[in-house]
């Protein structure tokens, strides 16, 4: 951190700024003019939240995505389909048995499951051949889209929210402040605070485990340096599968939470992997921090834009992401 | 000294006839020939039917698919917006040229409407290639699929340039010297031509001086560019010339279909085209065009197949994505190298084939 202000300080002076004038506007409230210049505070805020919690969505689907690449370097394109996957088992589960959570426990093993499957079937046989690994995911993830096409239809399914998760609560933020002097504050959704906390939790856990396990050890020597691992006796096969089952879990846990927010359909597979694309180009492939970093930019960038300009808000997520590879081609938080 | 320079000259005369040759080896196989003689003779015996949805189509799609066969086969750069780009040329068509959507056609003429839409889908490509060839290999891949996805959801929210979801539609087609251009067999020339002017470009490309360095970069980036060659402008500059041949891809498109629409350029439709290349096989022009042939004959019968093997009709895109798996995993030839395989095979049985095939 302190490094970065040192070697830019004009961008550290910016992102500065910008994060003082995006906190201001949150907090404070707002006086009349500017509610006249730009809308409703209440808008503003939705479109914060909303886009945070997008943004959570992503970075569950993206970490997996870029934990696979960056240890193993494993493109896996149906990692989208994996997403979808998930959704549905986490409907076909909640709907049966009525429990959100155990859908998520069965989303998670199950298509991990069918990740290990595929590490082993698909990804062991054509290590190093990067081309071949990302045709062979293509033609996956158009067989499991028809696949799933057939068994679930083309209809848009959404998951329960639990009761206990129903309902809106109030925030400590106000939004306008009443004629009569009373203040006015601001009501989300309670399950998509809930599922922003659990993602902070799953990506802080994450953390840890890459950075104070052995485990983790493993996998970041693996990222840097393949083969010296492999010859200092680790057995790598066994943690490849491990972390290839996790990054699939995540996915699968993603397709619960977003059939949860929005709902599920076919279409949503190639739209989430190609959300998990631009989020680690921006945020950097093969980096967690990037992940977050990335999916939160991008959920932003979505949702405010969908609200102030919404002919042009797909377009704002791509210059960012021209931004990004024009000033930094390697993502904002990669290492190289 | 003089005998030296005689049969320096003897062996250079060899060596151009042998080069002229070798840059069109095509010329001395008869089935070539029998192809090429097929082709031109096709509206005398196919019906209407079949020379437009079929080999017209064919054409098309094997000439979009021909530009992405030259970035990955002669540059090692896998893009995945070239449907893109022909989609962004079929657009420009639509909204210079004469359509049903008055608010948005300028109503240009098409001699005017056609160029402007070609040079404008090759500054795309370009622009989109300059981004592209900042990263390698499946950053390509990836960077080329997510232009290609903003240009899909950018044309389904744009109301006032791209027409929105329902796009544009009634486009003119060209008409003149008494001849209306989109009457099947005129037009199927006019695509049989185009295919063949570019099959024949990237060929000749291909073994130009340009096109041999692009062939040194793609194999060895470090050693080309301490020879002193431009690596990235070889890329670019690679980008420029299979925009070019989508965008021809794309106008013959919009002439066929006379409307377009987001649906045309959605991330399905660009996938297609890697499938289409892929399958036919990467290495050579003539591997899009095989590979189109098999796309369409697919998707056009597969439907009636799979009924008439009591299965439901609608999975032939699970046919398709098996079959590509298949060829992906036992061929990174695609159907050109599962053909020359077997064919080394049939010629020498007793011998066994040295190596592995390429790497993929």
């Amino acid at each position: 951190m302190t490094g970065f202000i040192e070697r830019h300080p004009a961008w550290a002076l910016i992102l500065l700024i910008a994060v003082a004038v995006m906190l201001w506007l949150i907090l404070a409230v707002w006086p009349p003019g500017l509610e006249e210049a730009i809308g409703r505070k209440r808008v503003f805020l939705n479109a914060v939240f909303n886009g945070i919690t997008l943004g959570s969505l992503y970075f569950l689907v993206a970490s997996g995505f870029t934990l696979i690449f960056g240890l193993m370097r494993n493109v896996n394109l149906a990692h989208g389909s994996l997403y979808l996957f998930g959704g549905y088992i986490g409907y076909a589960i909640s709907t049966w048995t009525g429990s959100w959570v155990l859908g998520f426990i069965i989303a998670f093993i199950g298509v991990a499951l069918v990740g290990v499957v595929l590490q082993i079937v698909v990804f062991r046989r054509m290590e190093g051949e990067d081309l071949r690994q990302t045709m062979v995911t293509i033609g996956l993830s158009i067989v499991f889209a028809d696949l799933m096409l057939w068994v679930f239809g083309g209809d848009f399914y959404q998951i329960q929210t639990p009761s206990w998760l129903v309902g809106p609560i109030e925030l400590p933020l106000v939004t306008a402040v009443k004629s009569s002097g009373e203040a006015v504050y601001l009501r989300y959704p309670m399950v998509r605070l809930v599922i922003f906390a659990a993602a902070v939790v799953i990506g802080i856990a994450m953390w840890l485990a890459l950075n104070r396990t052995r485990v983790g050890m493993m996998v970041r020597a693996g990222v840097d340096d393949r083969d010296m691992l492999a010859a200092t006796g680790v057995p790598i096969q066994l943690v490849f599968v491990v972390v290839f089952a996790l990054g699939a879990g995540l996915a699968g846990i993603a397709g619960v939470v977003g059939g949860t927010f929005q709902s599920l359909s076919p279409g949503e597979d190639t739209r989430f992997l190609l959300a998990s694309l631009v989020v680690v180009i921006v945020g950097g492939m093969g980096s967690i921090p990037g992940a977050a970093l990335g999916a939160v930019i991008i959920g932003l960038a979505e949702q405010l834009g969908s609200v102030y300009i919404p002919t042009y808000a797909i377009v704002v997520t791509f210059l960012i992401m021209v931004l990004v590879l024009a000033l930094r081609p390697q993502g904002l938080l990669a290492r190289r | 000294m003089s005998l030296v320079q005689g049969a320096h000259q003897e062996t250079s005369r060899v060596a151009s006839a042998r080069a002229a040759l070798l840059a069109w080896p095509e010329f001395n196989k008869p089935a070539v020939w029998l192809v090429a003689v097929i082709l031109l003779i096709m509206p005398f015996i196919a019906s209407g039917f079949f020379l437009i949805e079929i080999f017209a189509t064919t054409l098309i799609l094997g000439t979009i698919a021909l530009s992405l066969m030259f970035l990955a086969g002669y540059g090692g750069m896998v893009s995945l917006m070239q449907l893109t780009i022909a989609g962004f040329a079929a657009y420009m068509v639509a909204v210079f040229g004469m359509s049903a959507n008055t608010n948005i056609s300028l109503g240009w003429p098409w001699w005017l409407a056609t160029p402007m839409a070609l040079v404008l889908a090759t500054i795309f490509g370009t622009l989109g290639g300059a981004l592209a060839v900042r990263t390698e290999g499946i950053y390509t891949i990836m960077i080329t699929l997510a232009i290609g996805a903003a240009f899909y959801y950018f044309t389904n929210q744009n109301w006032p340039i791209f027409g929105g979801h329902t796009g544009i539609n009634t486009i003119a087609t060209p008409k003149f010297w008494g001849v209306d251009w989109r009457a099947d067999v005129p037009y199927y020339y006019i695509t049989l031509g185009v295919a063949a002017f570019c099959y024949f470009a990237v060929q000749y490309v291909s073994r130009a001086p340009f096109g041999l360095a692009l062939q040194g970069v793609r194999d060895n980036p470090r050693r080309m560019a301490a020879l002193g060659f431009n690596v990235n402008a070889h890329r670019v500059a690679a980008y420029a010339f299979a925009s070019f041949i989508a965008a021809l891809g794309g106008v013959l498109q919009v002439w066929n279909y006379r409307q377009i629409s987001p649906g045309s350029v959605s991330v399905g439709a660009c996938i297609d085209i890697l499938i289409i290349a892929v399958v036919g096989g990467i290495t050579r022009p003539v591997g899009p065009f095989i590979g189109a042939f098999i796309f369409v004959i697919l998707r056009t019968f597969a439907l009636d197949l799979l009924v008439k093997f009591g299965l439901d009709g609608n999975r032939f895109r699970l046919l398709i994505g098996l079959g590509f798996l298949a060829i992906v995993f036992w061929s990174s030839d695609g159907v050109i190298g599962l053909w020359e395989r077997w064919r080394r095979r049939a010629t020498a049985p007793d011998k066994r084939a040295s190596g592995g095939h390429g790497h993929g």
